[in-house]
Formats: structure tokens, sequence, C-alpha cells
């Protein structure tokens, strides 16, 4: 669940701010697309994973982060393997391996507090333009805590129907689902005013 | 202290409250009443959530209706569903949410999270998804990010309604062990046994304004 990837630790890569590490995700991300060459691409893969036992992460959390990947990225082979040669195959997998592997670094070592506090910092010359950064972070915020929670209303509603027979209705999920939805919003909403935020 | 004049509220036609005048002194005041009697409409007013159609609500020397932003520092609410109150995914972000309006130094916010943790043992669950966390514990997170505020008084909104045995008597530990002046709005009635005045609400008036020896008895008389 995203909400849950954060891991508590001490590490450089912990300590680093949440600014530098998403500019750096960012250079990644666009550098590793001007490599020509796999082996240089694998080198910048070989570099990520090593920055896993540096931030104390074992082999187990490096895989978890990689196998939802395994089966996309053996698509992006085989069609590479089909349009070109084996070569282009294996760039095109570990440039895509690499910018997953450090994206999960990130975000399994920066709270999400720094790096909405990043995001706000960056979104401030938008102020003139109406852009309010603080609202824009608290969105973001809510969208991470409130998947687990909508999660756990469609279950319940799931089980709910069920358990009168209607467990292949999708009007019967989706309508409550909403309704409940809404009046969580409402709920919320009051909660966040309740706590003093202020977005100024 | 709190001084309602002449309160009302009204929705549509309408009245969620009528006429209420109240002073309240207190340190612990339970408020009970059947589903839509007015009790929440009542507290959600000295917290600001609800305005007066009509009178005056006054928090000490805050008035409701122009101090709102103020007056929701000065009266913390901790609602029903601790789910619906905690906005942030971690734990100490959670806590910190509320802060981040006081604009104090980082140490401050440190020192107020840790203590507040350690205070309802949770210590152990400052970097914890605030979603993986029990009923129990989220109350307590819910009652936290109220108290990391160092509100005067604090409104709990049906605090133990969703909570097993175990988790409603820790909440209701908590609740006992406040130095602030607390108003509890329930239908656990041993919740508010050893309060110092209970508030009795039916059709948004207040029948019963007595102590919980006298009002409770009633209070079953009435809904028997």
């Amino acid at each position: 669940m995203i909400a849950g990837l954060y891991i508590d630790g001490t590490s450089a890569v912990h300590r680093a701010t949440a600014g530098i590490k998403i500019l750096a995700m960012v250079a990644l991300g666009t550098g590793v697309f001007l490599i020509p060459d796999w082996p240089v691409a694998a080198a910048v893969l070989a570099t990520v994973i090593v920055l896993y036992p540096v931030s104390g992460f074992g082999l187990r959390v490096l895989w978890a982060q990689i196998k939802p990947m395994i089966w996309l990225l053996a698509v992006f082979f085989a069609v590479q393997l089909w349009l070109h040669d084996w070569q282009a195959g294996l760039l095109v997998v570990t440039r895509v391996a690499a910018i997953v592997l450090f994206a999960a670094l990130v975000t399994l070592t920066t709270k999400t507090s720094a790096m909405l506090d990043s995001l706000e910092r960056a979104m401030q010359p938008l102020r003139p333009i109406g852009v309010n950064p603080q609202k824009v972070s608290l969105a973001i915020s809510m969208v991470l805590r409130f998947i687990p929670v909508i999660a756990t209303v469609a279950s319940e509603i799931r089980d709910a129907q069920r358990a009168r027979g209607l467990d292949k209705s999708i009007l019967a999920m989706v309508v409550p689902l909403i309704i409940r939805t809404l009046k969580m919003a409402d709920d919320v909403a009051d909660a966040i005013d309740a706590r003093s935020f202020d977005p100024d | 202290m709190i001084r309602l004049e002449n309160v009302s509220v009204q929705f549509d036609q309408r009245h969620a409250l009528a006429d209420i005048d109240l002073t309240l002194t207190e340190k612990r005041i339970g408020v009970v009443g059947a589903n839509g009697s007015g009790k929440s409409t009542f507290v959600r007013l000295l917290n600001g959530l609800q305005t007066a159609s009509s009178g005056r609500v006054m928090v000490d020397d805050l008035d409701a209706a122009k101090d709102g932003r103020k007056l929701r520092r000065h009266v913390g609410f901790v609602f029903q569903n601790p789910d619906n109150q905690i906005v942030y995914p971690v734990v100490e972000e959670d806590l910190a949410f509320g802060l981040k309006s006081l604009k104090l130094p980082k140490e401050e916010v440190t020192r107020r999270i840790d203590e507040i943790l350690a205070r309802y043992d949770l210590t152990d669950f400052k970097a914890h998804p605030s979603h993986l966390l029990s009923g129990g514990q989220k109350q307590l997170l819910a009652i936290s990010g109220v108290l990391v505020m160092e509100p005067r008084y604090i409104i709990f909104d049906e605090p133990t309604t969703l909570l097993d045995l175990r988790n409603r008597n820790r909440v209701k530990r908590a609740i006992d062990g406040l130095d602030q002046t607390v108003i509890t709005v329930t239908h656990d009635l041993d919740l508010i046994a050893d309060y110092d005045r209970v508030l009795v609400f039916e059709n948004g008036n207040v029948v019963i304004d007595d102590t919980p020896a006298n009002a409770v008895p009633k209070y079953r008389e009435m809904m028997a």
C-alpha cells in the first residue's frame, strides 16, 4: 500500500534532503534515456542497487520493489528482441529498472511530510497565479492517507452486499461507496477545520 | 468559562437548538440525549464548526462569531471516528499537521510530538502508517493530535462509540487524565458518571441540567 512505503532509518540516504532526492530522481529519469549503450545503463542500475544496502535495506526489500514490474520488463525485453536485438532489449530493461528502483528507494527513505514540504517550497513561485502550495500538499497527503481507508470501506460494503446475495451487482457496490465517501469527505473537512488548518 | 446567550440554530425550518442560555465553568461536563436532540450541534458551536443563527457564544474572551480560527486553537475537538480525523499517512506527520499553523520552532514541534507519543505509549509507532493502528490507538492518536495544540478546552463527540471494551477503557483513562476542561457528548453513561455536570438535550432544548447522580437516572427514565 502506498501509504506504508516509508521505512524508518538513519542512513545517509535517509538523511539526505527530500529536495535533493527528488532532483536526483528527475535527473536519473532524464539522464538514463540519454545513455545509448546497455553496459552503461547496467552500471547505473548496479549503482542504484548498491544504494539499497547502503540505505540499510536487504534483498527482500529490493525484490519487493522490482517484483511487480518483472512481467512488464519481460514484455519490454521481448518486444525489443522482436523489433531489434537483445542489446536493445537489455538497454530498455536496465533503464526502466534503474528508474523504478531509484524512485522506490526515494519513497522508502523519505517521509511523506518531507516530500510534501519540498513540493510546497517548489510551488511557492506559483502563488501569484492562484496556486496555494499548502492546499495542494494537503490534498496529496490526504490521497495517500485515504487510499487504505476507502479500500477498507469498499471491503465492508462488498461483505455487506455479499451477505445480501448482491455480490454480482456493481450498483450495490458503487452507490453506497460513493455515499459513504461523500459523507466521509464532509466529516474530514470538519476535522481539518477543527484542527486549525491555515493555508495562508 | 463558556457562555451561551439565547443561542438558536436553525436548519431550514427546523430548530436544532432553541434559545439556549448557559454558563459552563465546570472541568467535566457530559452532554447526552437521543440522536437528533441537538447535542452535537451544541458542541460544534463551542469550537466554531457551527455558527449560531441567533444569540452569542463566548469561550473565555473569544466570540465564536468573530474569532473562529483562534477559537479552534483554544477548543480542541475529537470526533467519533478517528479515521476521519487523521489526515496524514504517518503517525508523527499527522501530529505535526495542526502544529504547522502555530509556526513553532522545529525543536518545539519535536518536543511536543515526542511528549504526547510517550504519554499514550505510542512512541514505537512514531514512524508507523496511521491506517495500520488499532481502533484504540487511532482514537488515542486523534486525541494526541488535538492535545499537541495545547488547547484550553477539549470536546469529545462520542469518543468511545466505535471501540471495544478494552480500548474504550483506555480512552476513558486518557480523557480522565486530562488537565483541560472536557466536554463529552456520549451515549455511554458510565463515561460521565464522575463528571461535575450533565446536560440532557431533547428537541434542541436542555431539559435536565444537574449532577450525574441526579441527571443520569432521570435521563434513563426519559428514554425508557
